[in-house]
């Protein structure tokens, strides 16, 4: 079955629904293709108390007169104007009646993918219950019980404290939150945030919320101990270790752009970001990008650049510019961020020889030493070859060694074989989930 | 002084790789040379199915014993390498292809090469995946897989351990004449060179009849025992020897890690690595068609690799008429890996003089050149000597 | 709006488990005390990113293997099995 759409949104985070919303409001047909089981994104996931922003954002997107595909994702571009998507649960078959995978026509392609959280490998990285720090968030909104465990929160960016937040006011025990950062490092970001008194009131607020913990910057974790699960974290701050026992360890570096789609369509990437016009145009004709594949940068940018990628879209070029010109703000904010993120090159020294740096195929660092690049090592290491596609090692991989990912190839996510079929051979109708 | 290599062999895909080992088993000053590291081109893209084939009494000659070879190395492979003799099964669809399955039968029996035929019953029980209805196959249990960017890493390792060179990556832009020319202006002199460079053979020597022929590949997530042989249709030859159009073929082989290799395909005239979606839809439909259930695999990634093809579907091993410090090792098409090490014993039989292991004429490059063309060469070659 | 009293059952490797309305099959591995998978060299392995790209929290889920577990919501009755001989 074929859907024809004036444009496609890949993501329903908040550049994805804002996106979506201002096309539809502006009549165009609008289809809308989201991985997770429910609208949102990451930062907006469903499951616990959201801003009132999120809640406005949604609000309007289910009340938008849009085509939704949620639990779908796009594997493949097999002509221009065509994607390809996949249903998430294609294979559990409980509903026989919809199809596993259908072809979107586009006349615009809008890029809403977001980030992931960069991880980088340490001694007992891998244990059962260390996860990243929006993972274990995403975890607890999808129904893991938080209350009564301890957690020790690390890594880096504005996402560790938002998370301990949310985990504390659900009854979590966070005996630290570390960030790698500096605070003379964090100091611009702080500084911005200081000028925005929604932000600071914000991050005031998840700071009262977790006024029990320590705080310690400078700080990071140097290995996790444990049998088959996680019992303790070992930190580091300026020299001196400490192990801190817990249940849970929340331990993210930040974010990386989920680029992937926008690469195999062409898109040209700059510093790993996709690059786009004041309009956010990619350099490919009527593919968009907004949001946090074109520059880390947060809500309030993700937002504005949707709004602004859907008003060109649908030819309203004047409010788009106008729209444009309102980015300053928000970009200056998301420069001062990526500079407080910026890693601590001791973090490179953590993982041992024998410490998994790929954890799809199990390569260890020791594999890796001494590899020519990231092509070198994908073939003769499996590093990289496995379902994850480099997602999760690639971006430790970079920091580790300084290796960029080259080329991507179909399916841009693991897909069933069959969505190499030609789109003839879909005899169902797709359901369209709400 | 400038060092005499007494082999330099250009490209150090299996196939180079076999060469620069047989070359220093036998005491020779060997050096390697790849532009982009070794075990590339088709040998990172395809297959490692080592397969008795067919297609002329030559080729089933040289894919035997070279088939033997893997068989008598396989105890010294690092796991990595990943080697199964799982063996394939050729597949009949019906009572005509059943009839092909006698006849190979005999071809291979011939040769040397133990094959057993499976009727229909067997065949359901031996890969209880494929498709009801299929008349039987020819089992040639003596076929191997295994991963051969890994393969080519031992091999080039056992080369340096009897004194080969792997030299840093850099292109080659002229060998000829016993010396090599490389793209930084610094020269390699030899007494012989192996270009062993695949698809990519044309640029050191435009006068090859060498097309690059684009094939498709999918690979699976980990279903262990989903099939066990190397399945392959009896139309698989058809699909090789059509010189003219586009073609698919069924031939998935389980890896050891339990991924299933999904191909095949063949196409002309494809200048880069982008997908042909239609091509590629065409080739998981026949794949589909033989497994049924292929389908609800999960495909992690899909890719292509150039094939270095030959109007006559066998190699160009041997002497280069006009130019006496010349051995080409290329054009094996889609049983590089397979052949790989016949290859590299044809190669140093002809720089030592040895008599090969099986009748080395077949695969003489000098076989596409008439006189004419051979003076041509020799002229060709002497004023780029000077030039 | 789902009533948040309306609990889902599911099993486990064979442990019934209740969970909310809007709760993912990893949430449920974890409640009942499992590992989501084995790595390829032995290891136990539990979910990483929580948002389906890591791939570690894969399971079967009604005889389909390699299900990412933490896209995808309960439902009742559903069989999950963190199968240890898949690798």
């Amino acid at each position: 079955m074929i859907h024809d759409f004036d444009i496609v949104v890949v993501g329903a985070g908040p550049a994805g629904l804002a996106a979506a919303v201002t096309a539809a409001d502006c009549g165009l047909r609008v289809g809308v293709v989201d991985d997770n089981p429910a609208p949102g994104g990451q930062i907006w996931r469903s499951g616990a108390h959201l801003p009132a922003a999120a809640r406005r954002w949604k609000a309007r997107f289910a009340a938008a007169h849009v085509v939704r595909l949620q639990g779908w994702r796009i594997v493949d571009c097999p002509e221009p104007g065509v994607a390809r998507a996949q249903r998430n649960d294609a294979e559990i078959g409980r509903d026989s009646s919809a199809a596993d995978g259908t072809s979107l026509r586009y006349r615009h392609l809008l890029l809403a993918t977001g980030a992931r959280e960069r991880f980088l490998p340490f001694p007992g990285w891998t244990l059962p219950n260390v996860m990243g720090a929006g993972g274990l968030d995403a975890m607890v909104r999808g129904g893991l019980p938080i209350a009564g465990k301890r957690v020790v929160v690390a890594g880096t960016g504005p996402l560790l404290l938002a998370v301990a937040a949310h985990l504390a006011a659900r009854g979590a025990e966070i005996p630290a939150i570390c960030d790698q950062a500096s605070l003379a490092r964090m100091a611009p970001l702080v500084l911005q945030v200081l000028r925005q008194p929604g932000k600071l009131w914000q991050g005031a607020s998840y700071r009262w919320t977790t006024r029990a913990s320590r705080y310690l910057t400078r700080c990071w974790p140097v290995s996790a101990e444990g049998d088959s699960r996680l019992r303790s974290v070992t930190l580091q701050r300026d020299g001196k270790r400490w192990s801190v026992a817990c249940d849970y360890l929340a331990c993210g570096f930040h974010l990386v752009p989920n680029t992937e789609l926008a690469s195999l369509l062409g898109c040209r990437l700059e510093h790993g970001f996709v690059a786009t016009d004041q309009l956010m145009q990619t350099s490919v004709p009527n593919i968009w990008c907004a949001g946090e594949p074109t520059g880390i940068g947060g809500v309030e940018l993700s937002l504005l650049e949707g709004q602004i990628a859907g008003l060109a879209v649908a030819g309203r070029t004047s409010d788009a510019h106008r729209l444009a010109r309102g980015r300053r703000g928000a970009l200056s904010f998301a420069r001062a961020l990526h500079r407080a993120c910026r890693l601590n090159p001791q973090l490179r020294d953590l993982a041992s020889h024998n410490t998994i740096v790929c954890r799809c195929e199990d390569v260890e660092l020791g594999a890796l030493l001494g590899r020519a690049g990231w092509r070198d090592a994908r073939l003769h290491t499996r590093c990289g070859m496995g379902p994850c596609q480099g997602r999760i090692c690639g971006a430790a991989a970079e920091f580790l060694f300084g290796w960029r990912a080259d080329s991507v190839r179909p399916p841009v996510f693991p897909a069933l074989v069959s969505s190499f079929l030609e789109p003839e051979a879909d005899p169902m109708t797709p359901r369209e989930a709400v | 002084m400038t060092r005499v290599w007494d082999v330099v062999v250009v490209g150090a895909g299996i196939v180079g790789a076999a060469c620069a080992r047989e070359c220093a088993a036998r005491g020779l000053r060997t050096a390697l040379i790849d532009a982009a590291g070794i075990g590339g081109g088709a040998t990172a893209a395809g297959m490692g199915h080592i397969v008795a084939m067919d297609d002329s009494p030559a080729q089933l000659a040289l894919t035997r014993w070279s088939q033997q070879l893997w068989r008598e190395l396989s105890s010294q492979l690092p796991p990595e390498a990943e080697f199964e003799c799982r063996g394939t099964l050729w597949v009949a669809a019906d009572e005509e292809e059943m009839l092909e399955v006698r006849r190979k039968q005999e071809v291979y029996a011939s040769a040397g090469v133990a094959t057993e035929i499976l009727d229909a019953r067997a065949l359901a029980e031996a890969e209880p995946q494929l498709r009801k209805g299929l008349a039987g196959a020819l089992l040639v249990p003596s076929d191997a897989v295994l991963y051969p960017p890994a393969a080519a890493a031992f091999l080039i390792r056992d080369a340096i351990g009897m004194g080969a060179q792997m030299l840093p990556p850099r292109r080659v832009a002229a060998a000829a004449l016993g010396k090599v020319r490389l793209e930084d202006g610094s020269e390699l002199q030899a007494i012989r060179i192996v270009n062993a460079c695949g698809a990519g053979a044309v640029s050191l020597l435009p006068d090859l009849p060498i097309r690059r022929r684009r094939g498709h590949l999918v690979i699976t997530d980990r279903y262990p025992g989903f099939i066990r042989h190397q399945l392959v249709e009896l139309g698989y030859l058809k699909s090789a020897h059509s010189i003219a159009t586009d073609s698919v073929a069924f031939n998935v082989q389980p890896r050891q890690t339990g991924q299933l290799l999904i191909g095949s395909s063949r196409e002309f005239g494809a200048e880069d690595t982008t997908i042909n979606h239609a091509l590629l839809g065409a080739m998981v439909r026949r794949a589909e068609s033989y497994l049924p259930g292929i389908g609800r695999l999960q495909a992690i990634r899909a890719w292509t690799g150039f094939r270095a093809a030959t109007p006559d579907k066998l190699p160009l091993i041997g002497p280069w008429p006009g130019d006496e410090s010349l051995c080409l090792a290329t054009g094996h098409e889609g049983l590089g890996i397979t052949t790989s090490l016949a290859t590299g014993k044809l190669v140093a039989a002809e720089i030592t003089g040895e008599t090969p292991g099986i009748p080395a004429e077949p695969y003489f490059p000098a076989r596409f050149l008439d006189e004419g063309r051979v003076a041509q060469a020799q002229t060709l070659y002497r004023e780029a000597a000077h030039g | 709006m789902a009533d948040p009293l309306d609990k889902v059952t599911l099993t486990v490797d064979g442990i019934v488990v209740q969970v909310g309305p809007g709760a993912t099959v990893a949430a449920a591995a974890l409640i009942a005390g499992l590992q989501t998978r084995v790595s390829v060299s032995g290891e136990p392995r539990a979910p990483l990113c929580g948002m389906g790209i890591c791939f570690e929290c894969r399971v079967t889920i009604d005889g389909a293997p390699h299900q990412r577990s933490c896209q995808i919501l309960c439902a009742p009755g559903m069989q999950v099995s963190t199968a240890r001989e898949l690798p």
